[in-house]
């Protein structure tokens, strides 16, 4: 059985300030991920970051996801797994269950874990929609930007959240047409300046709109037309608003839900809040869940943006590390510098979602 | 309008737009970033102090148009590309505007490019006079194109090599 101070489960953008901050304070971290590389989803997002300095502002998140992991391999007081799956949790004993490049089973008993799983991606329901073609915007990504491959000629794009309207920009960077964006809500749900890069490509944004059907090629089985229309103010599609698209690619991207499994198999109280992606482990101002000794930071403890994840994974580390005993004197002054930088972060008007679901978590 | 498809409308652009005495006096940031989102980076890369430090980082930035010299450090940095330098001065007829520019092939010094408008649609041709593509812009090139002025506040993208789609 391995031991480990604190376990950091996930290396994104949360795991990896996590592990850091703990490894700051003195505690020996392991941290684990299922990837063969650190980074989590920063290691395809090719765009610049919105943020402060302390979030890495301005700096794309492929080289936000290669600093980070540059220090954590440097960092003494961190071990890093890679290629390792944590698939359970043994409450009666707290013992993780970790697969191991696909063939080992190792048993891992940590004093302290952060779980930093991230998310996973919602889909959507509409007829024909597991032609070949139809993928999630994740995938698209990983194709385009990190396997250099393009998944296809001319795309419609469902979801005009922040990830569809930067999953466009790339596609139309790597030579690929979008030849439209559509949503069902009313208005524009990503940020305004993301939206206004798409639009001056030419790239027609369509609220108001959701897929009615796909149908497929009859000679390849793979997509070839997509049927989109509109939905009242009820949410109700309108029969007669249908348009026709011929697109060898639909990429969904309607948003994420918190990859929590290993917090429910722990047995933390968990709360659905929509605002928040889904069901969301309750947790105090430390970012440790009802059950004592786990900590949760990033997606998986609501969906949000990366530099948030990153505040809260500095949090969680800070905490968890302190609990055991690793305190210098300066982790009241750190703790109250990344509480700060939060609520900043959140304070502004696109962040009245994400205040509404953790004023509900904590009630 | 913003909301809906991304594009502003004249009144949501009105107030980003300096006014003619200060376009008539030479190069000056115009940020179209119209909705109060956590980034600050634009007011950090500002050497002359005319980006003013945000109070909250979910402020609207303001250009002091006076303390503003246009010179383009902004335009690389800010992750939105929102930000857009126009020199009404570059000539008699003709006004040059400095945009962000993240696509391949870039265009040459020289070149003759469509120039669009916020909606991506060709509203002419311009010819570009800068291309600064270094480790500053950090693969944000920033391109300067002479347009003709009465496009100055039209153009906010280039096409280079005609239309592919």
């Amino acid at each position: 059985m391995k031991h480990a101070e604190i376990a950091v489960i996930g290396g994104g953008p949360a795991g990896l300030m996590a592990a850091l901050a703990a490894a700051e304070m003195g505690a020996k971290v392991t941290l684990v991920d299922r990837n063969s590389r650190l980074g989590g989803q920063l290691v395809k997002q090719t765009h610049k970051f919105f943020g402060s300095e302390k979030e890495y502002a301005s700096i794309r998140g492929i080289d936000i996801g290669r600093i980070l992991a540059t220090e954590v391999h440097k960092n003494p007081n961190i071990e890093t797994m890679l290629n390792s799956t944590v698939v359970a949790y043994y409450p009666d004993d707290g013992v993780l269950g970790i697969e191991v490049e696909e063939k080992k089973w190792v048993k891992m008993k940590a004093e302290r874990i952060v779980v930093a799983t991230g998310a996973s991606e919602k889909y959507l329901l509409f007829e024909n929609n597991d032609l070949p073609g139809i993928y999630g915007a994740g995938a698209v990504q990983t194709l385009m930007n990190e396997h250099g491959v393009v998944p296809g000629k001319n795309v419609l794009m469902v979801g005009a959240g922040n990830i569809g309207l930067i999953v466009s920009y790339q596609l139309m960077q790597a030579g690929v047409n979008v030849k439209a964006i559509i949503d069902a809500a009313p208005s524009i749900g990503g940020y305004w300046v993301h939206a206004s890069k798409v639009a001056r490509l030419g790239v027609p944004i369509l609220t108001s709109y959701t897929v009615k059907a796909a149908y497929p090629n009859e000679m390849t089985g793979a997509l070839e037309r997509a049927v989109i229309w509109r939905v009242d103010d009820r949410w109700q599609p309108v029969p007669g608003t249908e348009k026709v698209f011929n697109v060898d690619v639909m990429c969904i991207a309607v948003g994420l839900s918190p990859l929590a499994e290993l917090l429910w198999q722990a047995g933390c109280k968990m709360m659905y809040v929509p605002e928040l992606g889904g069901h969301v482990p309750v947790r105090n101002d430390n970012m440790e869940t009802t059950v004592s000794g786990i900590y949760v930071a990033g997606d998986v403890a609501g969906v949000e943006e990366a530099s948030s994840a990153m505040m809260e994974g500095r949090l969680a580390g800070l905490s968890a590390a302190k609990s055991l005993g690793y305190d210098d004197g300066t982790y009241e002054e750190k703790k109250a510098e990344a509480l700060k930088e939060l609520e900043n972060l959140r304070s502004g008007p696109v962040g009245g979602k994400i205040r509404k679901g953790l004023a509900q978590l904590a009630s | 309008m913003l909301a809906t498809n991304g594009i502003p409308t004249a009144e949501e652009l009105a107030p980003r737009i300096p006014p003619a005495e200060r376009l008539k006096k030479g190069p000056v940031a115009i940020i179209e970033c119209f909705q109060k989102i956590p980034c600050n980076p634009c007011s950090t890369a500002c050497k002359t102090g005319a980006i003013e430090k945000f109070e909250d980082i979910n402020d609207l930035p303001s250009v002091d148009l006076e303390k503003c010299t246009g010179c383009g450090l902004c335009i690389s940095k800010c992750p939105g590309l929102a930000i857009f330098v126009v020199d009404e001065t570059y000539s008699e007829m003709e006004a040059a505007v400095s945009l962000p520019f993240e696509f391949l092939p870039l265009p040459a010094e020289g070149e003759e490019v469509d120039v669009l408008d916020r909606s991506g649609k060709t509203v002419g041709r311009g010819k570009v006079i800068r291309v600064r593509n270094g480790k500053y812009e950090d693969r944000t090139p920033v391109v300067t194109v002479a347009v003709p002025k009465e496009l100055s506040m039209v153009v906010r993208n280039i096409r280079v090599g005609g239309d592919r789609r």
